[in-house]
């Protein structure tokens, strides 16, 4: 299970970070949403790994769960990243339409200025 | 209740009451100024507080720490909210004489009251998930501001602004996660308990590095400085004022309180990285100031340079280097907002910022020219304004510390900073204008006010320095001895 996770919160980054450095804005999007739900992923997997323990227990708790913080956390995250993807894609159509191209390597007036 | 909580209530009840007041946007500024001042009140009173307390520590909802979410305010943090109050004033004030009512329209003074929420938080808090919230709260409020005018050069700024941002914020996520991993606490004053008995301490430092990364674009270090230069100065000058004097600096905020408090025991690792980025950050920094013909741009670039030093201090980490950084800060946000307050008035009149185009403003007005002398000179490190004292202090601790090499660097980066300053001067003050450039005219009384309080308060630090510098002293004692810190928290 831990391999597994952790091969899929390497691949979100290999493939988040693969599609920042494109030149769509499309795939800029799609590159920070990757490695937001790949560090959501990490945060999450930090707690522990438990399957098929049940979430109300008695007075007395069982020896392993995993710890429900980081899922608490990764809730946090979650809504925080939501809200800033919402803004970068709406952000982003605004400047597409400003600048009628989608290509980053476009954005680069202000560097030179 | 404690007064711990006023610095971020009141932003916050000021942007509320901003929002009501949409429909008589020109009541918003008013609010924004009240607010602005209930603010400043509030952080002298707890200022007040902590100078006798030392430290003031609030736990949220009663839950003792490390249960709760803890809010402590120690001299650092209290220094900042007080600076970040008197930033906050200024920039309403300054806001509300220039501003076109068309931004004002769009809820301008509720994003800068909320991103002054965040900015308080940060300084604060004693979590670390906290500040990653109140990052986020800061950076969202950033990203608007950013963008509210809708200019061309702005969305396009705003993209790379936004972007570098947000993986920043990742990277920050991820180091949490992974502290509380192997720590299984998020309260800095509890994994600082934890780690200082822990034979495994240096296992944290993967996510030492990963902070730095985080905070380091944040604040503007070498290598992940470049979104700086490349975005602030498409801002409207109120915006660019309350970000340059802000917001870098709670990156490196956040830098000195993880470096004193969480990662202390492994320093000596990282150091000579932190060294190194200090003294990169300096010489790159000035480099791309010297280099440029735009005000708004060579003022950037110095942004990065100034916070080049300002880590030189936190990597010499002795209490006078400390000492000096924490004063270099509080130096820095008032010259450099009030430089950009400056070159903000003279962009309204002629309608640029580029040296080429400007001169003579110097021979239309002598008393303006007076008001750019001042923090601009201070910026260069001319005594005995504030600026000499504070590199005079970083450059003694980094003799003391066998640091030549830093020294050096710090030297020569003054001297070109201080020509730069001087290519500003002669260019747009001193050259004889072109004879079609329109006179100069002084810019009214309301408008200059801003510029006036913050040039007064360089001079009243220049001049009376010894009190600010005896207060650094103190609060980097309080920095480098984290037990009280630890001990006030956890009550152990």
């Amino acid at each position: 299970m831990e391999l597994i996770i952790s091969l899929l919160i390497a691949g979100f980054f290999g493939t988040g970070v693969y599609c920042l450095f494109q030149r769509s804005f499309i795939k800029l999007i799609a590159g920070l949403i990757l490695i937001g739900q790949g560090a959501n992923l990490l945060v999450f997997s930090v707690g522990g790994l438990m399957s098929l323990k049940p979430a109300f227990v008695g007075k007395e708790a069982p020896p392993m769960v995993a710890d429900p913080l980081p899922q608490a956390l990764v809730l946090t995250a979650i809504v925080i990243s939501f809200g800033l993807i919402i803004f970068t894609i709406s952000l982003l159509l605004k400047a597409q339409r400003e600048l009628k191209s989608d290509d980053l390597n476009q954005l680069n007036t202000t560097d030179t200025l | 209740m404690n007064l711990l909580y006023l610095p971020i209530i009141l932003p916050f009840v000021t942007a509320v009451a901003c929002l009501e007041f949409t429909r008589w946007s020109k009541a918003t500024p008013v609010i924004g100024t009240i607010g602005a001042v209930a603010q400043l009140i509030g952080a002298i009173y707890l200022l007040d507080e902590v100078l006798v307390k030392e430290l003031i520590v609030g736990h949220t909802g009663g839950w003792a720490a490390p249960v709760g979410i803890s809010f402590v305010a120690d001299k650092l943090a209290v220094a900042m909210v007080v600076i970040t109050a008197i930033i906050s004033v200024v920039i309403n004030l300054y806001g509300w004489a220039q501003l076109d009512s068309a931004l004002i329209k769009k809820h301008y003074f509720a994003l800068v009251h909320f991103l002054l929420m965040g900015v308080n938080g940060a300084f604060l808090t004693g979590d670390l998930f906290n500040l990653y919230v109140w990052f986020e709260v800061m950076l969202i409020a950033s990203f608007v501001l950013m963008t509210i005018g809708g200019t061309k050069a702005q969305l396009e700024g705003g993209v790379k602004y936004l972007v570098i941002n947000l993986v920043a914020s990742v990277l920050f996520l991820c180091s949490v996660g992974l502290i509380y991993g192997k720590v299984g606490t998020l309260n800095m004053a509890d994994i600082s308990y934890h780690l200082r008995d822990s034979v495994d301490a240096h296992l944290v430092n993967s996510s030492g590095i990963l902070l730095l990364i985080a905070f380091g674009i944040k604040a503007g270090l070498f290598p992940f400085f470049f979104w700086l230069p490349a975005s602030y100065h498409t801002l409207t000058p109120t915006t660019l004022a309350l970000f340059a004097g802000l917001l870098t600096k709670v990156g490196v905020y956040a830098l000195l309180r993880t470096y004193t408090l969480i990662f202390e025991s492994q320093f000596e690792l990282i150091q000579p990285i932190l060294i190194w980025i200090a003294g990169l950050t300096m010489a790159v920094g000035v480099m791309g100031a010297a280099s440029h013909y735009n005000i708004k741009k060579i003022l950037s670039f110095h942004i990065i340079s100034q916070i080049g030093y300002i880590m030189m201090g936190i990597a010499i980490a002795t209490p006078l280097a400390i000492a000096g950084a924490v004063f270099y800060t509080l130096h820095h946000i008032i010259v450099k907002t009030n430089l950009f307050l400056i070159d903000g008035m003279i962009a309204k009149h002629y309608g640029t910022s580029d040296l080429k185009k400007l001169g003579g403003l110097y021979k239309w007005s002598p008393i303006f020219a007076l008001l750019f002398f001042i923090p601009a000179f201070s910026l260069g490190g001319i005594p005995p304004l504030s600026g000499f004292w504070a590199k005079l202090s970083l450059i003694q601790a980094g003799v003391e510390a066998n640091h030549y090499f830093l020294v050096a660097t710090a030297g020569v980066v003054g001297i070109f900073t201080l020509f730069s300053m001087t290519k500003i001067w002669a260019e747009a003050f001193w050259k004889k204008p072109d004879p079609e450039t329109p006179k100069f005219k002084l810019p009214s009384l309301r408008e200059m006010t801003p510029a006036l309080i913050l040039a007064s308060l360089t001079l009243l630090i220049g001049l009376n320095g010894d009190a600010l510098f005896e207060f650094s002293k103190s609060t980097s004692n309080q920095l480098l001895s984290p037990e009280a810190y630890v001990k006030a928290v956890l009550n152990k």
